[in-house]
């Protein structure tokens, strides 16, 4: 029995002392250190920043540790911490364009300025379980061939296609126009696509994923092409009033999609190719494509087309992307629950007597009829 | 894991964990929440250090009105030792230092999840419901934009169908709990999922009700002394379910009462459901017919402990 | 040369703010939500020593400290807009932006009631959105006022009375049509000098001999 009329604090306690207890594990295993994972688990570091929205790898390997690598438990830590920051102020915006990049691929040309650059990548490694790393030795330096990061000479693949006309420009921006931020004012419908995007960046991978693979199934299909992926890192830069200039805070890094998508045209814009954009924390890339393919879809309504699947709806999508708002309601129903399943149970007994009764009237009337025959 | 360590002595945090101008923000919706009685209020909620759906709103409410010489009482399900009462007691205990307590008569603020106390409140108590989905028609409407619409409009067609077709079917109205209410003859709230048992109580209660929906980010509340109908006919006249034997530990009569399973030979008791109430009771003397029988011992909180496993 | 700037130098001291921001600010929301909760009721604000500048009242110094922030605009009515000190004190303790249209204020600070703009100049929310209207305070207030008007609604039980002033002439009609409008409609604060007295929208308004 959970609900214990006594004790239940006793109860809680030892529940935590045991948890503790399981998470360490056996003790005659060395105890995992934050660089450990914030080296070797860089991926799960980086999804956790992302959807917990902070970006600080050592706090996220500590709460991926004491998570027990619940990632979703983990991002939900970074996300209650983040909460009690004091906020001086937004950065100003990140410009990829001087990115130092690391990888930068784009499956729309052969080649193109600044060249295609693979970086670190499990594109086109066989999946066949290396069992070298199960014996893996320490601090064995391996030698990699790399060109230097170059930033100048790589411009972004949408913006060469923006030349020509071909592809929607960027927004037009204005200086000071403030943006949304959702930490901040509750949601409101239909949100604009500053929202939206600030929504799917903090977004379960896996749910943006599922609506991303479904938009390719034919829910509100969006023609995607890879435009470029790029990784690396960015200079994140804060106006400080006092000085009347630019400062920078540091570097993080980063991952950006930008989707290419046919547009048909409509009575007030020629064809042209629309895009679709993400953007996340760390190199995580499966995530920063599904951002960038739901984003494109729910413009549906900018772009006139017709609203018919999941992916388009901006509600939906909204409203059931934050995966610690649906852990948070799903695992709920763990709580007790006793007193409305009381008001359920007294419910149902009185339906079922009344549905046996009524059945055994039916009955006797039709006994009675057939004697009467 | 954040164990009864005093937070509130380490100055690591707030006073009741909320900065100040998280405050400030719950404190306006609060305000116009009781300006519009059963409105729904959208507010900015903040994530919190437990998850949405485990009382998050709540929370935000309370840690927002709460003073230091405030007396906090937590309960859910009516009882103060449920796990996740005890837990959010703890805490206020840990971020605000405030004295807490059982009793019903002595607390200035009570957070409660699934049910009202059953001894009427007062003028200078206040009661904070935990709310998981404060739309009442959002199982009819899945769209925040139209339900928006239907409350503007006090287009309420949809929920009258909903229980009509209830009536149809089933011969009475089929919702036993979070049953809609009519606020001010002019909103339709969910009062949260309390059993409609309680919802009489909510009609010109002398306490200030304040409701927190921190997932969906709503806060909305009713004024002492407002007017409060459970929807219902003329011809299917809205009734509480009833009780057809007293508590079996203190006796009480017109009381919501737990079904707590004894064995597994359909042996069964049913007790109060507000545990604080039935304490009282037997502490004034009052005897159920189950009070003497041995299996009662233990739901009657004779027997301290608990563990995890 | 004699001109105003001598007489209030551009360097005035900022007067201090709540002593204790947590509490004092705590104690402060509670008697407006009391108040608010309780149409009609006279609820104490313990304005602790605020000495804010004048025409800015303690009573309504502390409502604006415990409730306006960067995200309220607040107006003001022409004596307080006149004040650079007022101003000053606002911005440094609240940080709220102050805007010169009513339409625009989550917070209206009223110094001179008698002559008070019409209700109907301030937001008064939206159908969808009610709670997007002004809260307006009216400082100067005392509770004895020649006329005073019957309050029934949300709050009250059975009755309540109230007898505040000074206000502008035709204001409990205007406050009764704020009142039809329900759901939409303003909220309105009478601050005395320790005590304030709440009208919210949905409060109904019986003028009657007393």
């Amino acid at each position: 029995m959970y609900v214990a009329v006594k004790g239940g604090e006793k109860a809680i306690s030892n529940a935590h002392k045991l948890l503790a207890k399981r998470r360490r594990g056996d003790t005659s295993v060395p105890s995992l250190t934050l660089d450990q994972i914030a080296q070797q688990l860089a991926h799960s570091v980086a999804r956790v920043m992302g959807e917990g929205s902070l970006y600080d790898e050592t706090l996220t390997a500590l709460a991926i540790k004491q998570s027990r690598g619940d990632l979703i438990e983990a991002a939900f830590l970074i996300r209650a911490y983040r909460t009690t920051l004091p906020r001086f102020g937004y950065s100003q915006p990140i410009d990829t364009a001087q990115m130092l990049v690391e990888r930068r691929i784009s499956a729309t040309y052969k080649d193109l300025p600044g060249g295609q650059v693979l970086g670190p990548t499990f594109d086109y490694s066989h999946r066949l379980l290396d069992f070298a790393l199960a014996a893996e030795d320490d601090g064995v330096e391996l030698p990699v061939e790399t060109a230097p990061t170059l930033n100048d000479a790589m411009p972004r693949v949408t913006d060469l296609l923006g030349d020509e006309g071909l592809m929607e420009p960027d927004p037009d921006t204005v200086e000071d126009a403030p943006v949304g931020d959702l930490t901040r004012e509750p949601l409101s419908f239909p949100a604009d696509r500053d929202l939206r995007l600030q929504n799917l960046a903090r977004g379960d991978e896996g749910f943006l994923l599922a609506l991303a693979y479904s938009t390719q199934r034919g829910y509100g299909r969006t023609h995607p092409f890879a435009g470029e992926i790029r990784y690396g890192e960015v200079e994140v830069e804060f106006f400080a009033e006092e000085l009347g200039f630019a400062v920078t805070l540091g570097t993080i890094k980063v991952t950006e999609c930008q989707m290419i998508n046919q547009f048909k045209g409509s009575a007030k814009a020629a064809p042209t190719f629309t895009r679709g954009y993400g953007l996340v924390f760390g190199q995580v890339e499966r995530k920063a494509m599904s951002m960038a393919m739901v984003d494109r879809s729910m413009r549906v309504h900018e772009l006139g087309e017709e609203q018919t699947a999941p992916a388009q709806d901006i509600e939906f999508v909204l409203s059931h992307s934050d995966n610690i708002q649906a852990t948070g309601f799903v695992e709920h129903l763990k709580l007790p629950h006793y007193v409305d399943f009381q008001a359920e149970l007294d419910l149902v007994r009185r339906m079922r007597a009344e549905w046996f009764e009524k059945r055994d009237q039916e009955n006797n009337g039709e006994a009675a009829q057939e004697a009467a025959e | 894991m954040n164990d009864t360590a005093a937070i509130f002595d380490q100055g690591e945090y707030n006073f009741a964990y909320l900065d100040e101008q998280t405050k400030r923000m719950i404190r306006r919706a609060i305000l116009k929440g009781i300006a519009i009685p059963g409105y729904q209020v959208p507010f900015a909620s903040r994530e919190m250090p437990m998850p949405y759906g485990w009382g998050t709103g709540g929370v935000q409410v309370t840690a927002s009105i709460l003073g230091k010489d405030d007396c906090l009482k937590m309960i859910d399900q009516g009882s103060d030792d449920t796990t996740n009462a005890v837990s959010l007691r703890g805490f206020f205990e840990k971020t605000a230092g405030v004295r807490t307590t059982y009793e019903t008569a002595e607390a200035s603020v009570i957070q409660t999840r699934h049910r009202i106390p059953e001894k009427n409140l007062r003028e200078d108590q206040i009661l904070v419901f935990q709310v998981p989905i404060p739309e009442p028609l959002r199982f009819l409407e899945p769209r925040e934009t139209e339900t928006r619409k239907m409350h503007a409009l006090e287009d309420y067609g949809l929920m009258h169908v909903k229980l009509y077709e209830d009536i149809a079917k089933n011969g009475h109205i089929a919702t036993t709990y979070a049953y809609p209410v009519k606020v001010n003859d002019r909103y339709v709230m969910d009062p949260s999922p309390t059993p409609k048992f309680d919802n009489p109580k909510i009609d010109q209660m002398a306490a200030l009700q304040l409701y927190g929906a921190g997932r969906e980010k709503r806060i909305y509340a009713i004024p002492p002394y407002t007017k409060v109908k459970s929807l219902d006919f003329e011809d299917y006249p809205f009734e509480i379910q009833k009780f057809d034997k007293p508590c079996g530990l203190c006796g009480a009569e017109d009381v919501y009462l737990d079904e707590v399973i004894l064995d597994d030979k359909g042996g069964r008791m049913f007790v109060c459901s507000d545990s604080d109430f039935c304490e009282e009771r037997r502490a004034e003397g009052h005897l159920g017919p189950m009070a003497a029988d041995p299996a009662a011992a233990h739901i009657g909180g004779i027997q301290p402990e608990e563990t995890a496993r | 040369m004699g001109t105003p700037l001598d007489v209030i130098p551009k360097n005035a001291p900022l007067t201090a703010g709540f002593p204790d921001p947590i509490h004092d600010a705590q104690a402060c929301f509670r008697a407006v939500m009391n108040a608010l909760a309780r149409p009609g009721s006279h609820q104490n604000v313990t304005s602790v020593g605020l000495e804010p500048p004048k025409p800015l009242t303690p009573a309504a110094a502390a409502i604006a400290l415990t409730l306006l922030d960067y995200d309220t605009p607040v107006w003001l009515d022409r004596p307080l807009m006149a004040s650079e000190a007022v101003k000053a004190f606002l911005r440094f303790h609240t940080g709220a932006p102050i805007v010169t249209e009513p339409i625009e204020a989550a917070f209206a600070l009223v110094s001179d009631p008698a002559h008070l703009i019409p209700l109907a100049s301030f937001n008064q929310g939206s159908a969808e959105y009610p709670d997007l209207s002004t809260t307006v305070v009216l400082t100067g207030q005392n509770f004895n006022n020649a006329l005073s008007v019957k309050l029934t609604g949300p709050g009250i039980k059975d009755t309540a009375r109230l007898a505040a002033g000074p206000i502008p002439p035709i204001f409990w009609e205007q406050v009764i049509s704020n009142n039809k409008q329900f759901p939409r409609g303003i909220d309105l604060i009478f601050a005395g000098e320790t005590e304030i007295v709440a009208l919210p929208r949905s409060t109904r308004i019986t003028i009657s001999e007393a």
